[in-house]
C-alpha cells in the first residue's frame, strides 16, 4: 500500500538530514530528561516508602498517644488484635555530660524503647552489637546516640551521660534505625535508651511533653482499613493517632511528593525555555524551506498537504527528541542510584517506572506541539509568488485562527495535566501565570529594545560610529536575535532569580531579623512547683530582659459543632496532629482581641475558648462555635467566645487556642517559658537552670533556626538544581540563536572589513550587541525574580521582602557573561573570513 | 479557436517597504487554445508578474482572470492549487527543484498530488522524453544547470497540462543549453498541444512564438488582445 502523499514528501525531505536540528533535539531531550528523572526519583522513593512501610513505621500499625501511656483498656485492645505490641516513648530532652565539674548540654530527641524494639528491621550500631546488648549496659543502663551528638558532647563509647536524673553509659554509636525516616523532623539528634531505665529519670512526669507509640505486629492478611475503623469505634475519644504500613511516613511521603511536584513544575519552565529553542529551530527550518513550499504549491499542493508534510517531519524529530529524553531520564537515575541511595535518608527502590516516563512524555509532547504549530502553520501561508518575489512573499506573523485555537487548547491541556499530576491547582496556576507572564513581558521588552535600537541608530551622535550603529542595527533589524535571546535567557534567569530572591528573603526573615525580637531559649516541661524558683533565678539576672511563661497542654481538635473537624475545616494545618493549648484567667498583657469578649478573670462556667483570629478565618470558625478538644484522652467541649491576634513571626509564645483557667487547671500539665537574654549570658543561664531543674528541656532558638535554615537551604539547593536545568536549556537556545545568526555576522564582518574596519572593532561591535541583550534580559529577569520573591514573601509567608543583592548581581553578571561568551564564540569564524570569498559568493 | 485565457482590465499593486507599488495596470489579454505567446519587455516591466497572475500564483488587485473558461480571480489558494494541478505546468528561470528529492521524485510530485498510481512510471517516461533517463536517481545538486531545467520541464509537462507557463526558462543557462531547452519546450508543447506562455527578454526566442506582447512600465505597449 502506498504511503500517503504528505508522509512520502516528509520522508524525502528528511533525507536532507538533521542539520540545524541539534538545538531542537537538545532542548526537547534535555527538558524531558529533567522531568523524567525527577519523576523517576520520586517514584523510586515512593516505592521504597511503600515497600518498606512496616520497617519505616516500626510495625504493621501504630497507635500514638500524646502526653500519656495507653490505658489498660487500650493496651488490652492492642494485644487482642496483635501477635506482639512494642511500646516506645518519644520526647525531647537535654543530654548532659559532666567533666571535672564543667557540664556540657545538648538537645536530643530521646526514643525510650522496650525489649521488642524494633519489631521490624534492625538497628545498626558502631561498634557492631545488638541493640539489646547495647541497652543492657554495664554498671549503668546503656544508651546509644548519633555520632553528631556524641561529638558535640565530647563523648566516647564507654563514657557516661545523663538524661534528667538518670545516668547512662554510651554503649555504642547509632548508625541507623529502621524507623528513622518515619520519625520526621526533630530539633535534636537521636538517643535510644530503655524505657524501664527512664522511670527514675523524672522526664516522663505528668504533663511532660512526650508521646507514646505502640507498634503492632499484626497477623498476616489482616484488613488494615477494617482494623482502623474498629479502633475508631472501640477506642473512641482516646485521642489516638492511627498510622499503618500502607503509609509508614506520611510526612515524608507528602514532602517528597510536593517537592517533586514543585521540581517538575520548575522543569516545565525548562521545557518552556526549550520550547523557544524548538520554535526558533522550526522557524529557521521553515524559512529555509520557503522556496520548496512555494514550489510545491506551484505544483498543486494544498495548504493542508504543506502543513501535514512539515508536521510529519517535525513530528518525527519530536519523537526522536522525546525518545532520547525519556531514555536519559529513565536511565540517569538508575546509573546514579548507588550515589543517590547513599545520600538519601529514606528508603528508595530505583528501577524503570512507566508512570513518570509517561508523564514526562506527555509534557514533552504537549510542549513540542505548542511551540511547533505556530511556525508550521505560518508556513502553509507561504505564497507561490515567494519563488520570484522575496520582498513580497513573506507570510504573515500570525497563523490562521484555527491554529491559534489549537495552541490555546494545548496550552490549557498542559496546565490541566500539570495541575493534575502536581495535585495542586493553586501552585500550578501561579506557576503558569508566572511563566506565561514572564514570556509575554520578555517578548514585549524585546520588541521595545528593537524599537529603541532602531531609534538610537538614527541619532546624529552615532554618525561615524559604524560599529555601534551596526550593533544597534543588528538588534533592531529584521533578522534580529533579540526576541529569542531575551526569551530563552530571560526566562532561565527569571527562574534562577526567583529562587535566589525567595530563598534569600526567607533566610533573612527567619535568621536575620529574629535576634532582635526572638527569645534566646524556649524551656519546656517546667513543673508547676518549679515555675516560681525558675522565675526567681532569672528575675535577678541583669542579662535577662524578659521572661514569659504559660501553662501548656497538648490537644487535638476532634470536632467542630459536633461534626468531625476535618469535615468542617478541611485539611487545615491546625487540625493536623496535636496543638499546644494554654489557659489563662485574666487577659494576658499585649493581647489584642479582634472579635468577641475575653472571659472574666474569675470565670468558672462552662469552658470558653479564645482562638487565633487568622486561623479561625481560614478554618471558617465563628464566635459561638463549639470545639471538642481531646486532651490526655479526655474530650473537653468549649465555646469560642473571642478571637485574638497571634503573631508567630517573633518566635515568642503564641497559642492557637487558649481556654479559661478553670477549664484546664486541674488537668496534668507543665509550663513553657521563653527567656530573652544577652547572647553572651545564654550559656550561663542554661547551665544554672539545667543544674537546678534537670528535667527541664531547653531549646536554643538560634539552634532551632539553624536547623530550619538548613532544611530551607536543602530545599533551595534542590530547586536551584531544577532551575539550573532551565538556565542550561536557555543557554542551549542562546547557542542556537547565535549559530543561526552566524551567517549574517559573516556577511557583516566581510563588508566591514572591506570598508576598513579592524578585527577588534568588529569584535567590539559583536560584543556590544550581545552584552546589551544579555543585560536587558538579566534586568527583566531580576525584576520578575524580585516580583516573585516579593509575592511569596508578603503573600505566602507574610514577611518583609528584602532584595538579595548578591543573588541579583550574580543574575546580571550571569546574563551578560552568558551572552558575551556565546557571542564571542560565534564571532570567531566571522572574524576570520576572507571578505572576497564571502562577497563574491553573495553575487 | 476557443480561448485558453482571458484577462480583463487586470492590475497589480503590492505593498512594499516604501508604500504601494503599481506593478501592472489596465492589462487586457486573450490567449487562444494551443497558441504560443511570448511576453517581452525590459526588466521590471511586469512580465513575470503577469505570468504569475495567469498561473494563479499571484492575485490580481483589479480586473478578472479567466482560464479555460473558469474565473480564477477570486479563487482561494487551495482551489487554485487544485486548478493548476489539473491544468497548468510552470517552468522557472531558477528551476526550483526540490533539493531533497531525486530527479524522478521531483517529476513525480505533481502526479502523486493528482493521485496517479503510476506516478513514477509516468515520471520516468517524462524524463526519457527530455533525455535524462540515465539521471533519474540523481539529486538536483548532482545535475548541471541545463539538466536541472530539463527535469523542471519534465515535471511541468508530465501531467500533460493544457497550459504551460515558462518564466525566462533559459535565463540561467548558457547559449547551447538554452537553445536545447527551448527546442525541448517547443517540442513538448507541439507533442501535447498545450498553450504556451513564455516570459523572455530574448527577441529571437519571442519570435518563435505565434504572438508577442510587449510590456513597458506595467502596461501593454504592443500586442494586446488577440
Amino acid at each position: 500500500m502506498a504511503l500517503p502523499v504528505p508522509l512520502r514528501f516528509a520522508l524525502r525531505e528528511l533525507r536532507g538530514g538533521l542539520r540545524g536540528f541539534a538545538i531542537f533535539l537538545l532542548c526537547l531531550a534535555f527538558g524531558v530528561t529533567a522531568i523524567a528523572a525527577v519523576g523517576t526519583v520520586r517514584t523510586s522513593i515512593m516505592t521504597g516508602l511503600a515497600d518498606q512501610g512496616s520497617a519505616i513505621l516500626g510495625g504493621d500499625a501504630q497507635l500514638e498517644f500524646t502526653y500519656r501511656f495507653a490505658s489498660d483498656q487500650e493496651q488490652r485492645w492492642m494485644f487482642d488484635q496483635s501477635n506482639r505490641v512494642s511500646e516506645i516513648a518519644d520526647f525531647r530532652s537535654m543530654a548532659v555530660v559532666s567533666n571535672d565539674g564543667v557540664s556540657e548540654r545538648a538537645l536530643t530527641q530521646v526514643k525510650a524503647v522496650d525489649d521488642l524494639y524494633p519489631l521490624v528491621g534492625t538497628v545498626t550500631l558502631s561498634p557492631d552489637m545488638t541493640l539489646s546488648d547495647a541497652l543492657e549496659g554495664d554498671n549503668l543502663p546503656g544508651g546509644v546516640m548519633e555520632r553528631i551528638l556524641a561529638d558535640r558532647l565530647g563523648l566516647e563509647v564507654g563514657d557516661t551521660f545523663n538524661l534528667g536524673l538518670q545516668s547512662f553509659q554510651l554503649s555504642a554509636l547509632l548508625v541507623s534505625a529502621p524507623d528513622a525516616a518515619g520519625d520526621g523532623f526533630g530539633l535534636g539528634p537521636r538517643t535510644i535508651v530503655r524505657l524501664d531505665d527512664l522511670i527514675s529519670a523524672g522526664l516522663l512526669g505528668q504533663g511532660s511533653l512526650f508521646t507514646t507509640k505502640y507498634r503492632l505486629d499484626l497477623p498476616q492478611d489482616i484488613d488494615l482499613d477494617e482494623l482502623e475503623a474498629q479502633a475508631d469505634i472501640d477506642l473512641a475519644g482516646s485521642g489516638l493517632r492511627w498510622q499503618d504500613a500502607r503509609n509508614g511516613a506520611p510526612g515524608i511521603q507528602s514532602f517528597v511528593d510536593r517537592l517533586a511536584a514543585f521540581l517538575i513544575l520548575v522543569g516545565l519552565s525548562g521545557l518552556a525555555v526549550g520550547g523557544i529553542g524548538v520554535s526558533s529551530a522550526v522557524n529557521t527550518y521553515m524559512t529555509q524551506k520557503t522556496s520548496v513550499i512555494a514550489t510545491l504549491k506551484t505544483l498543486g499542493a494544498s495548504r493542508r498537504i504543506i502543513f501535514q508534510t512539515y508536521f510529519i517531519q517535525i513530528g518525527i524529530l519530536t519523537i526522536l527528541g522525546l525518545t532520547i529524553g525519556l531514555l536519559l531520564g529513565a536511565t540517569v537515575p538508575l546509573v546514579l542510584a548507588p550515589l543517590l541511595q547513599a545520600r538519601l535518608p529514606i528508603p528508595s527502590e530505583f528501577g524503570l517506572y512507566p508512570q513518570p516516563i509517561a508523564e514526562a512524555a506527555l509534557y514533552g509532547l504537549l510542549s513540542a506541539l505548542i511551540f511547533t504549530i505556530w511556525p508550521l502553520a505560518r508556513a502553509e501561508n507561504v505564497r507561490p509568488s515567494a519563488l520570484y518575489r522575496d520582498a513580497f512573499g513573506k507570510s504573515p506573523l500570525l497563523p490562521r485562527a484555527r491554529y491559534l485555537i489549537i495552541i490555546a487548547i494545548l496550552l490549557a491541556a498542559l496546565v490541566a495535566v500539570a495541575a493534575t499530576f502536581a495535585d495542586n491547582l493553586w501552585l500550578t496556576g501561579w506557576m503558569a501565570v508566572g511563566i506565561f507572564g514572564a514570556m509575554a513581558l520578555l517578548f514585549v521588552t524585546s520588541l521595545g529594545i528593537k524599537a529603541l535600537a532602531r531609534w538610537i541608530k538614527r541619532r546624529p551622535f552615532l554618525r561615524g560610529r559604524t560599529g555601534t550603529r551596526l550593533a544597534l542595527g543588528a538588534i533592531g533589524g529584521p533578522k534580529s536575535e533579540a526576541s529569542s535571546v531575551m526569551l530563552s535567557l530571560g526566562l532561565g534567569l527569571t527562574v534562577l532569580a526567583a529562587v535566589g530572591q525567595i530563598d534569600g528573603t526567607l533566610r533573612t526573615a527567619i535568621s536575620g531579623n529574629l535576634p532582635d525580637v526572638a527569645p534566646s531559649y524556649f524551656f519546656v516541661d517546667i513543673q508547676k512547683d518549679q515555675l516560681a524558683p525558675f522565675k526567681d533565678r532569672l528575675s535577678t539576672d541583669p542579662a535577662v530582659t524578659r521572661v514569659d511563661s504559660a501553662p501548656m497542654l497538648r490537644g487535638i481538635i476532634s470536632k467542630i459543632n459536633g461534626s468531625p473537624a476535618k469535615d468542617v475545616a478541611g485539611d487545615h494545618w491546625v487540625l493536623n496532629g496535636d496543638r499546644g493549648v494554654s489557659y489563662a484567667g485574666a487577659m494576658p498583657e499585649n493581647t489584642t482581641i479582634t472579635d468577641g469578649k475575653w472571659w472574666n478573670a474569675d470565670y468558672t462556667g462552662p469552658p470558653q475558648i479564645s482562638f487565633a483570629a487568622e486561623e479561625a478565618l481560614e478554618m471558617g470558625l465563628n464566635i459561638g462555635d463549639v470545639l471538642t478538644l481531646n486532651i490526655l484522652g479526655r474530650d473537653i467541649e468549649g465555646e469560642i467566645t473571642s478571637f485574638r491576634e497571634v503573631d508567630f513571626s517573633t518566635a515568642g509564645i503564641g497559642f492557637i487556642l487558649t481556654m479559661n483557667e478553670n477549664a484546664l487547671i486541674n488537668s496534668p500539665h507543665t509550663h513553657i517559658a521563653t527567656v530573652y537574654a544577652d547572647e553572651a549570658a545564654e550559656a550561663t543561664i542554661l547551665r544554672d537552670l539545667a543544674g537546678m531543674f534537670p528535667n527541664i528541656t531547653a531549646i536554643r532558638v538560634r539552634d532551632a533556626i539553624d536547623r530550619v535554615a538548613g532544611l530551607l537551604g536543602s530545599l533551595a539547593a534542590a530547586t536551584s538544581y531544577g532551575a539550573s536545568a532551565t538556565i542550561l536549556t536557555g543557554f542551549l537556545v542562546l547557542i542556537g540563536a547565535a549559530a543561526a545568526g552566524e551567517g549574517a555576522r559573516v556577511y557583516e564582518a566581510a563588508i566591514l572589513k572591506t570598508l576598513g574596519a579592524s578585527k577588534w572593532r568588529i569584535l567590539a561591535s559583536f560584543i556590544a550587541r550581545t552584552a546589551l541583550l544579555g543585560l536587558a534580559a538579566a534586568l527583566i529577569a531580576l525584576a520578575l525574580g524580585c516580583l516573585a520573591g516579593w509575592a511569596v514573601a508578603t503573600r505566602v509567608f507574610e514577611t518583609e521582602f528584602t532584595v538579595i543583592w548578591s543573588s541579583a548581581l550574580t543574575i546580571v553578571l550571569g546574563g551578560v557573561v552568558a551572552t558575551v561568551v556565546t557571542g564571542v564564540w560565534f564571532a570567531w569564524r566571522p572574524l576570520g573570513v576572507k571578505p572576497a570569498r564571502i562577497l563574491r559568493a553573495q553575487d | 479557436m476557443s480561448e485558453a485565457m482571458i484577462l480583463s482590465n487586470v492590475g497589480l499593486s503590492l505593498n512594499g517597504n516604501a508604500g504601494m507599488i503599481d506593478i501592472l495596470h489596465d492589462i487586457d489579454v486573450s490567449v487562444a487554445m494551443s497558441e504560443t505567446l511570448g511576453l517581452v519587455g525590459p526588466s521590471g516591466s511586469g512580465k513575470s508578474s503577469l505570468l504569475m497572475i495567469m498561473g494563479g500564483l499571484e492575485q490580481a488587485t483589479t480586473g478578472s482572470v479567466q482560464v479555460l473558461g473558469q474565473d480564477i480571480t477570486n479563487m482561494d489558494e487551495d482551489a487554485l492549487a487544485r486548478f493548476r494541478l489539473s491544468n497548468m505546468g510552470v517552468v522557472f528561470q531558477s528551476f526550483h527543484l526540490l533539493p531533497t528529492m531525486t530527479a524522478l521524485e521531483n517529476v513525480a510530485v505533481p502526479l502523486e498530488l493528482a493521485g496517479k498510481s503510476d506516478a513514477f512510471d509516468l515520471a520516468r517516461e517524462a524524463l526519457t522524453l527530455v533525455g535524462l533517463s540515465a539521471r533519474v536517481d540523481h539529486y538536483p545538486n548532482q545535475l548541471s544547470g541545463g539538466e536541472q531545467q530539463r527535469v523542471a520541464l519534465a515535471r511541468a509537462t508530465a501531467p500533460r497540462p493544457k497550459i504551460l507557463l515558462a518564466d525566462e526558462p533559459t535565463g540561467n543557462l548558457d547559449q547551447t543549453n538554452g537553445q536545447a531547452i527551448i527546442d525541448l519546450l517547443f517540442g513538448l508543447r507541439d507533442e501535447f498541444k498545450s498553450t504556451l506562455i513564455m516570459v523572455t527578454h530574448a527577441n529571437d526566442l519571442a519570435q518563435r512564438c505565434d504572438r508577442q506582447i510587449q510590456l513597458v512600465d506595467g502596461a501593454i505597449a504592443q500586442g494586446g488582445p488577440l
